[in-house]
């Protein structure tokens, strides 16, 4: 047996040696197609050998150990299959909220490990015991919190839910949950204890409804990627109570990285970690209805077409409108047609351009977008002064010249792409309704602006229309 | 004494996989940072091996639901994040290194 316990052991240190070198792998644009492949095998490997625990498990569990093996084959195929059927079948632009539910997928798994340690026969200490509380309660947290994550940007949760004293509230069911942790383990196989046990995990699932509920939907990023880094910690330290070194490496590599990512994804907004949870983001929506209120300019698609093919230079921003509609690759149709009549078009995607970081970038290359087109936003922000046309598809709150100059606006200081420099900018949008931010965007109402109304795919089919039409010279 | 021993180990081994982390993800491009989250997403999917243990060592029917539901958890989060991190990442083929392959191949 101790021969076997050793093959068990050297696959998990060689997993965690994939996992580790393939996100490394990941995190460079050249080699991250093989990082992923790489972590893949790491995976494989690990899950594989795992099966070898069926010949050491305790002897408590020996009369169950053939319906515990096809529980969990049965399981993997269950979990396995749906995931990878709908990671497969869903869109690119429904890849946001699919990451929130795998990872809060994830994170209930953690609390699952935490739920067997809390109630099984295993004699343990009291300090795996509050390790494993701890882990539970992150686990569970980052579950029902990543649920309504992908509930909000799955549209099915559209207006953030707040009330007065909610912070209060807040805080009194974390530390309520935090006590009944305790409690549950300290009481742990004594009278109560199960009662303990229970009231905690549903404090936890509790705390994560909470925690997330008031949080407007353009924040969901930056608070996914926190609960995928929530994850890992709790995975981390269910690792440590089940004594499985590869746990606890791949868990809190993952707890650290998803901690800077988290961080990264902020400070592309301009705003710190504690400011996206616990300030009320949008709230000062409604007194932004006052001011000069002037009609915004609206042109027909034909019109706008015509003047972006006889500027000479016109840049591009997409947003999140640009990727509810689908219409990357159309609108690649119509910038290739601006190319072919020598117009220089270039992209310029916001750090938080769509919703995630990078969202944009990956949309844009699915249409077959080349790289050398596509800028960032500290590269080009420069050069919109000396630019024809600005064409913004379905942005809004990266756009809003407010953020530099109105200190009373919620998204003041918030970095944005200088849009509103150019000699003449077109927006295509559905209507004139807010961004996420529910913040008044006067871009709209400036003189230098036209609005293209409709559907980003309709409108710029009307467009490709409008350009052909007029030949290529 | 051994307790303390491999408490206090797990506690290297926790400092350094955070010093890990934390230098694999420092100077990352935007663009990479949802790939990225997709993919350590798929990595911290490893707690399907915990589910899997626990499951194995079930012996009453609550630890076998528990541990069936956290294996189909574990599942979705291993699979669901491989599938879409591959899908982000099969978008990041630079155009001008497939064009010569597809040269090589005629």
């Amino acid at each position: 047996m101790i021969l076997l316990e050793y093959i068990v052991a050297i696959s998990a240190l060689i997993a965690s040696g994939l996992l580790v070198y393939g996100l490394k792998r990941m995190s460079s644009p050249v080699t991250a197609v093989s990082g992923i492949v790489t972590a893949g095998w790491g995976m494989l490997f690990v899950t594989v050998a795992s099966f070898l625990g069926i010949f050491s498990v305790s002897e408590a569990a020996k009369p169950h150990l053939v319906v515990n093996v096809i529980l969990a084959i049965l399981g993997l195929v269950i979990g396995g299959g749906w995931a990878g059927w709908k990671g497969r079948s869903v869109a690119m632009t429904a890849m946001p909220q699919m990451v929130a539910l795998f990872n809060g997928m994830g994170g209930g798994a953690a609390a699952a490990v935490s739920v067997i340690a809390l109630t099984g026969p295993k004699e343990t200490g009291i300090v795996p015991l509050l390790v494993t509380v701890a882990g539970g309660l992150i686990g569970s947290m980052s579950l029902s919190g990543s649920i309504i994550a992908w509930a909000k940007l799955d549209g099915r949760m559209n207006k953030p839910i707040r009330f007065g004293g909610q912070r209060i509230v807040n805080a009194a069911v974390f530390m309520l949950t935090v006590l009944l942790g305790i409690m549950a383990a300290f009481l742990y196989h004594q009278d109560g204890g199960g009662i303990a046990t229970l009231l905690f995990f549903i404090g936890a699932l509790l705390a994560g409804i909470c925690m997330t509920i008031p949080i407007g939907g353009a924040d969901m990023p930056v608070v996914i990627s926190l609960y995928n880094a929530f994850t890992g910690l709790a995975v981390g330290l269910e690792g440590y109570v089940m004594a499985d070194p590869a746990l606890m490496i791949a868990g809190m590599v993952v707890g650290s990285a998803g901690t800077l990512l988290t961080v990264m994804m902020a400070k592309g907004m301009n705003r710190s970690i504690s400011n996206v949870l616990f300030s009320n983001f949008g709230e000062a929506s409604a007194s932004t209805a006052t001011g000069p209120q002037k009609e915004a300019k609206s042109v027909a698609p034909g019109d706008a077409a015509t003047t972006m093919r006889y500027a000479s230079s016109v840049i591009i921003v997409p947003g999140y409108g640009l990727a509810v509609a689908q219409a990357q690759g159309k609108l690649y149709d119509f910038v290739k047609q601006l190319q072919a009549a020598g117009v220089d078009v270039k992209f310029a995607i916001h750090p938080v351009a769509g919703r995630m970081p990078g969202h944009m970038n990956v949309l844009l290359a699915e249409a077959g977008v080349p790289y050398d087109m596509i800028y960032d936003m500290e590269d080009i922000n420069d050069s919109f002064a000396d630019t024809d046309v600005a064409l913004i598809i379905g942005a809004n709150d990266v756009v809003n010249p407010s953020a530099r100059t109105d200190k009373s606006s919620p998204i003041y200081g918030m970095p944005i792409l200088n849009a509103d420099k150019a000699h003449q900018v077109f927006v295509i949008k559905r209507g004139m309704g807010m961004g996420y931010s529910a913040v008044e965007n006067p871009l709209f109402f400036q003189d230098n602006c036209a609005m293209v109304f409709g559907d980003a795919q309709a409108v710029l089919s009307k467009m490709v229309e409008a350009v052909k039409a007029l030949g290529t010279s | 004494m051994i307790t303390a021993m491999t408490f206090i180990i797990a506690l290297y081994i926790f400092m350094l996989a955070a010093f890990t982390g934390y230098e694999v993800i420092s100077r990352v491009p935007s663009i990479l940072h949802t790939p990225l989250m997709s993919g350590s997403n798929f990595v911290h999917g490893i707690v399907v091996v915990g589910a899997l243990t626990a499951l194995f060592n079930a012996s009453s029917v609550l630890e076998q639901i528990v541990g069936f539901l956290g294996v189909v958890m574990g599942a979705g989060n291993v699979v669901g994040g491989y599938v879409v991190t591959d899908r982000m990442l099969a978008m990041f083929k630079p155009s001008d290194k497939a064009a010569p392959q597809k040269g090589a191949q005629k």
